[in-house]
């Protein structure tokens, strides 16, 4: 791909993800009201999140069933109350232990 | 800087620590995996530098790759990281004076779901001082992480490496996990936008969809189901 197709690709990137997180806490001083609205933004982050995790995690990796052993590991240390390291390693730890199993080489 | 501003100065810094470990694995994995879909690497390292978001950045290199139109891309970062409008204005909300409009075009940069959650979870008003703090540890993090993944990331074992590539979900799983189990109506969006999500996949028809298009549907359509059905009466002092 040009340089050129991949810097226009780049701009157009930060300057959307630039003006999302800066313009509401440069410009809003008062508070928002649209009780749909707000509601709506609520949620928003948190549909986001999860319509990207289902079924693309199942995919990231080698095989569907260490996508699988990754997402039951993730979910059940999160469930646990465990935070972001320990529910990101035990993640990685499950997919590295079946694909041992699985045999899949490295 | 006073001794109060240098306070919130370091308390940002010591806070920003294990966001910035987790950042580590996961900006390794972008990198590695925005080489393996064919970027060049200085592009890569130049998403990070001048995006520093996770979701937005993979989805952003995945549809780079597969030659997606620029409106398409514009839409998914749109959606993808409308979230942190949502941040940005409840931020808005707990800056205090220190936060001037300058200082204000600078911190928002760093507006990331984690440290959101620790600015937010802050006694009282947010300072600049903190917000600098909190964000400079993560920042930098995520570049060396990136950098590492998209130059060294070949020379890894691949069974390491798609160990990795999970790390990404693992944390928007230790994102949503706790405020779905807290409450049923965040669950009902999660459940709703993960259902959508299997069936634009695998549906006649809807699985035609593209794929940064099928996800913006899902997101917008379950939060506004949600929405609709479980109006938010009142968002806690500066958190959301």
């Amino acid at each position: 791909m040009a340089a050129s197709r991949l810097l226009s690709y780049i701009s157009v990137m930060a300057l959307v993800t630039y003006l999302i997180r800066m313009l509401p806490i440069t410009l809003i001083r008062g508070r928002i009201e649209n009780p749909l609205f707000r509601s709506f933004l609520y949620y928003i982050p948190y549909a986001v999140l999860a319509a990207m995790i289902v079924p693309d995690m199942l995919f990231a990796t080698r095989s569907i069933w260490s996508g699988g052993a990754a997402l039951a590991a993730g979910l059940l240390m999160a469930l646990r109350g465990h935070k972001l390291p320990a529910v990101a390693a035990a993640a990685c730890a499950a997919v590295f232990a079946a694909e041992l199993l699985l045999g899949i080489g490295s | 800087m006073n001794t109060q501003s240098k306070t919130d100065f370091t308390q940002g810094l010591r806070d920003g620590v294990p966001v910035g470990v987790g950042y580590l694995s996961v900006s390794f994995s972008y990198g590695v995996m925005a080489v393996n879909l064919g970027l060049p690497a200085w592009a890569a390292i130049l998403i990070s530098l001048s995006n520093l978001t996770s979701a937005g950045q993979y989805a952003g290199v995945s549809l780079i790759s597969a030659g997606a139109p620029i409106v398409e891309i514009a839409l998914a970062q749109l959606v993808i990281n409308i979230r942190y409008s949502l941040m940005s204005m409840s931020l808005s909300q707990k800056a205090d004076g220190t936060m001037t409009a300058p200082h204000r075009l600078t911190t928002s940069f760093v507006i990331t779901d984690e440290i959101f959650a620790l600015a937010s979870q802050r006694p009282g008003m947010v300072s600049r001082h903190y917000m600098y703090g909190v964000g400079l540890i993560p920042l930098i993090s995520w570049n060396l992480g990136s950098l590492l993944g998209a130059v060294a990331g070949g020379l890894m074992p691949a069974a390491l490496r798609a160990s990795l590539n999970v790390a990404l979900y693992a944390m928007f799983i230790a994102i949503i996990i706790p405020p779905a189990r807290s409450d049923r109506a965040v669950l009902f969006a999660v459940a709703a936008a993960a259902a959508g999500s299997l069936l634009t996949r695998y549906a006649p028809i809807l699985s035609r969809l593209s794929a940064g298009f099928a996800m913006i549907l899902c997101a917008v359509l379950a939060a506004l189901a949600a929405a609709v059905l479980f109006p938010v009466k009142e968002a806690a002092d500066g958190g959301v």
